[in-house]
Parts: C-alpha cells; structure tokens; sequence
C-alpha cells in the first residue's frame, strides 16, 4: 500500500501570539509539523508495520509539503519518523490557498497514483479543515474525516473481508461513526488516532498497545536515515499552478480577542452562590 | 445579486438548534448579497421537518430521498453544488457541526468556490471575521471567488428568530446517486436526557484532576440539578474516563452558555478556545496558580471533592427559597 502523507508546518502554538501591520508576527517563530499531520506520519507508519516487531511490512510512505524553502526542515522530521521519502513544493505562504494547495496535491496523486491520502483534520494555525475533504472532492475519492480509529480489510457481501478497504472510526457529534471506505481515499485523522489501539493493520497483533502518548520521535538513527532519504524539490508551476491565479481567499487583517475583565477569587462556596446568584444573575 | 444556499440540518420533523445559527448568518448574508435565503434539507425523511424550515427562510427546498438515508459527503455534496447552481447562490453556508465541516469543503472543490471556515462573524458581503491559532486570535478574509463557502460557528451567533409569515416549500429530486464506494456501517451514540454541549445554557466540566471516571458522576449530580450539559477538558477524554464527544475545546466542542463550571481543570490554551466566549466562567481547582484561573470570572481554590457537594446543597437550598 503507497501512502501519500500531506503535512503542513506551522507556529509553535505554544507561543504567546503577536501581532505586526495588522498581521501576525513570525519573525524568529519555532517552528513544528503541524499536530495533526504528524498524527498523520504515525497512522501511516502504524498501518504499514508490524507493531510489536517494529518492522515495516512493505509499502511507501511519500510526505508531501507546499510551503517556504524553511519548510524542507519540517519535511526531514517526518522522514526521520520513518516516511521513506519526500516531495517539498516550494512556494510562499501568501501565493497559496487551500484551492491551490489542492491543485497542486492532485496533481501530484495522477503522478503517484496512492492507495490512500492520510493527512490531519486541520492545521492548528489557520484552523481551517479543508483540505482534505476538497481533495477527496476534487479526485472524485471518498472521504472518512475526523478518524479516531482505522481498521484495514472492511467486510462486504458473502462474508469474506475486501482487503483493500477500511472501517473508519469518525469523530461526529454525538457519538463516533463508523464508515466504510474502499481504496483508493482520502483519511484526515483527528486526536484520538494515536491511541493504543487506534489503528488495526491485520499484522500488528489485536493485543499490542501503543504507548497512547502522541506520534513517535524521530530516533538518533531515524535522524540519521533521513539525511539520506529522497526529497524532490518543485515549484507550484511544476504542478500545473500558472501563478496567474491569485489565491481565493485574500487576509485583510488580524486582531486579538479582546482580554475578558480580571475575575475575582471567592472564599467558599455559598459566597459563589450568592454572587452567581445576585451579581452575575445566571443562577 | 445573489441568494444564499443555507443547509439546514433537522431532526424529524424539527430543524435542529444548531441550523439556526446558520439561518441568522444566511439572512444577514442575503440582504448583503442582495438576494434571498433558500434553506435546503437533504435525506430520507426530510420533507417532515420542511414546514419547520418554513417558518425561517422565505424559501425551502427539500430532497427527500431513501437513498440518502443516511449521511454521506459524497452522496450530498454533489447535490448541494447542483442546488447552488440552479438557485443563484452567490454563498453557500452551514453551522460548522460534524456534518457540515465535513461536506461544505467537498461542496467548494465541486464549485471550485474558496472557503471561510467556522466564522464569527459577516463583514460586508465578502469579508468574514473567523477566529485563528486555537482562538487566540481574528483573522478578516476576503473570498473573491464567485461562490463563497462558508462554515459559521454557532456560538458566535444569536439563533435566528420565526420570520412573519411561512415561506414557500418545494421539493427537488437527488438526482443520480453514487457514494463512490463509501458505506455508513453503524454509529456508537452516545445517549443523554441531557441538552446538547452546543445548546445549553449552563455546562459543567470536568478536567484531569477528576482522576476517574466514576468521579463525574458527582459532577452529573451539579449538571442534572442545573439542567446543564456535561463536558470535559482532552485531558479527561484522552484518558478514557468520559465520551470523546464531551470535549470542550479547540479540537472538541465550541461552546458559549450563559454560565461554564471547569473543574479540576488547569486550562490549557487547547481547553480555554473552546470555552472562552462563555458568559460567566466559574473555575474551581485546588492549585491557586492554574491558568483557568485567568479566564475565570469567579474562582474558588479548593478540591473538587469537597466544592462539589457543598455546590450541590447549596444550589438546593437556593432553588428551596425560591
């Protein structure tokens, strides 16, 4: 199975946010691969290994990363993960837009022709939670977003499993959703996809558990492998973007939320209750 | 000139609290645009809940088909560019719940429309005030493609009010259907006589300091006195004590009641997205320095084991002198 993994990266959004011409500031802003993309390097890793051995079971896992030259940083931390190689289209923030981002993306699936496209929800800067659904719409693929668990083999008429598809656990209001999806898709996977046993590849026995604490850290080897994996480098006009469409959506401005009035710390508990009560009426 | 195409979610023969955010958005975008609002229900069953949509929009269309029985984006998306199309729609807009995050990105590629998600607000007819890096900031945009998509966070707006008269109901066919391979198997609800997160008035949550999830129940004691929803910080959910669906945060539920309880919560910046617009914050942990402390409006450093009770009887002895 060939694994397309999309990643974004973004500012530390640990860091406290500051604002410059009316838009935010990033000069010497820590910079991460995006959370949930990296939920996204660990699903694929986790679908196409054994986990108890450790040992991969085949397949390849490309990264794929549109954003400035720094960018190609991000891009090695998920290889030293253990993706087996990369593609970085370089472009600037300001020249691309999800519709764009999307376009080159397909592109890119003609030429690599993936079994399944996993990439995160969202990306924790612009919080946005498009790509992957317009992806899917543009391939013409199904979607499974918000996945918090994956299953390989999904079962179909006569009672035998098609090996190619995936039960996908989806994250909905009111409950989780299980939705059938043949290959090839598109996965956005959600928070709760790192957890022990999240992800059932059919190799990694029922049992193993995952240590449930995140994606896994590049390890001193997988630094070192990294150095000498593929990373091809493009332009978006490799990619069929002409560069004479301007981004659909156009940021005039950013301010910050206005700070909420100090509050005030109560002795007890029926102090709290009177003023909920008498002062903020909401009682 | 333009009409807004307003997908309106429903629940038999009731639209669901939630579309009503979007139907206050689409009229404010219609009169922007020049045009009117058409609210659309899709699914099998759909046309019960038409005359409720009626009493919102001056236009309803609905698709009622038993193939559509359950939701699915690529069965629906398609049908919902088709409907953009024929009916003029310059926007076309849902209140960011599960189902529409799902969909309307998918409806956008269709009709090759950019996107504002989860906003806040409408400014003129193509800007859009949408919160930013986990709420800690508003971006403005400007989408300048024909048709603009949009997402529009239900908290940030007041549901919209029954118009004078009923609008006008016709039905449209679904046309020819194709999931592409995509299959609903089953869901695992999570059932509640309580209101859900997104609509109460009053949410009661508790963190990674409730330690188990045995320990909620005293504070479903506090929420089911309240008539309040229960949440929870990712810590707690993450844990395994409480649903998944009861997190409150920038990756869980957004969330505005009247009055928000956080309990044994410290208030990671994830949690405090989720909850900031709330009206009144009271935040009850023992460890005086956590930072839900500075979003809170009322604050009580004390153990939850020991608050908790206490609460409840007071409340009690509050609602007795009434």
């Amino acid at each position: 199975m060939k694994i397309l993994v999309p990643i974004k990266r973004v500012p530390d959004p640990t860091q406290k946010v500051k604002i410059k011409d009316g838009h935010i500031d990033l000069t010497g802003a820590p910079w991460i691969v995006n959370t949930f993309d990296e939920y996204a390097v660990e699903t694929a890793l986790r679908l196409l290994e054994n986990g108890e051995t450790g040992a991969r079971i085949g397949g390849e896992i490309v990264v794929v990363s549109i954003g400035p030259e720094d960018a190609a940083k991000e891009i090695r931390t998920c290889l030293a993960m253990g993706a087996d190689r990369a593609i970085h289209v370089v472009a600037r923030d300001e020249d691309i837009d999800s519709l764009i981002v999307v376009k080159v993306l397909q592109s890119i699936v003609a030429a690599e022709k993936p079994d399944l496209v996993v990439m995160g929800k969202q990306a924790v800067d612009g919080d946005a939670n498009q790509v992957g659904q317009m992806l899917a719409g543009k391939l013409g693929w199904p979607q499974a977003t918000f996945a918090a668990s994956i299953q390989c083999g999904t079962p179909s008429a006569g009672g035998h499993t098609d090996k190619a598809g995936f039960v996908v656990g989806r994250e909905v209001d009111g409950g989780v959703e299980y939705k059938r999806v043949p290959t090839p898709a598109v996965i956005t996977v959600d928070l709760r996809i790192v957890g022990a046993h999240a992800i059932q590849n059919g190799t990694t026995p029922a049992s193993f558990a995952y240590s449930g604490e995140g994606a896994r850290l590049p390890s001193l080897k997988g630094i070192m492998a990294a150095k000498k994996k593929p990373m091809a480098a493009g332009k978006l006009g490799d990619y069929g973007v002409d560069g004479k469409t301007p981004p659909s959506i156009r940021e005039v401005g950013v301010t910050l939320p206005p700070a909420r009035p100090a509050g005030q710390l109560v002795a007890d508990i029926p102090t709290l209750v009177k003023k909920l009560a008498e002062e903020a009426k909401v009682l | 000139m333009g009409n807004v195409l307003a997908l309106c979610e429903f629940s038999g023969s009731t639209v669901r609290t939630s579309a009503l955010a979007n139907l206050a958005f689409a009229r404010a975008a219609a009169a922007a645009h020049g045009g009117e609002v058409i609210a659309v229900l899709l699914g099998a069953g759909a046309g019960a809940a038409g005359g409720a949509a009626a009493k919102y929009a001056p236009k309803v269309v609905v698709v009622d088909d038993g193939k559509l029985d359950h939701y699915l984006a690529e069965t629906f998306a398609p049908i919902v560019a088709r409907l953009a199309k024929e009916h003029g729609a310059t926007v076309v807009s849902a209140t960011a719940t599960a189902l529409g995050k799902d969909l309307v990105p998918r409806v956008a590629a269709l009709l090759d429309a950019g996107m504002a998600s989860d906003i806040a607000k409408l400014d003129g007819a193509t800007k859009f005030v949408r919160p930013i890096l986990a709420g800690n900031a508003y971006s403005t945009v400007e989408v300048t493609t024909p048709i603009i998509c949009v997402t529009v966070r239900q908290s940030e707006f007041e549901p919209a009010a029954e118009l004078a008269g009923a609008g006008s109901v016709t039905t449209a066919p679904a046309g020819e259907i194709d999931a592409l391979g995509a299959v609903f198997d089953h869901i695992d609800a999570q059932k509640s006589d309580r209101p859900e997160l997104t609509d109460a008035k009053i949410v009661v949550s508790g963190g990674r300091g409730m330690k188990n999830g045995e320990n909620f129940k005293v504070l479903e004691q506090l929420a089911d006195l309240l008539g309040a929803a229960m949440g929870a910080s990712r810590a707690a959910t993450d844990a395994g004590m409480v649903p998944a669906d009861w997190q409150v945060g920038q990756t869980g539920k957004i969330v505005a009641p009247n009055l928000y309880f956080a309990v044994a919560i410290s208030g990671a910046i994830q949690h405090l997205a989720g909850m900031k617009g709330s009206k009144t914050i009271v935040a009850i942990n023992k460890n005086k320095d956590e930072p839900i402390f500075q979003v809170a409006d009322y604050g009580v450093v004390m153990e939850w084991e020991k608050a908790i009770p206490e609460l409840v009887a007071e409340i009690k002895k509050l609602k007795a002198s009434r």
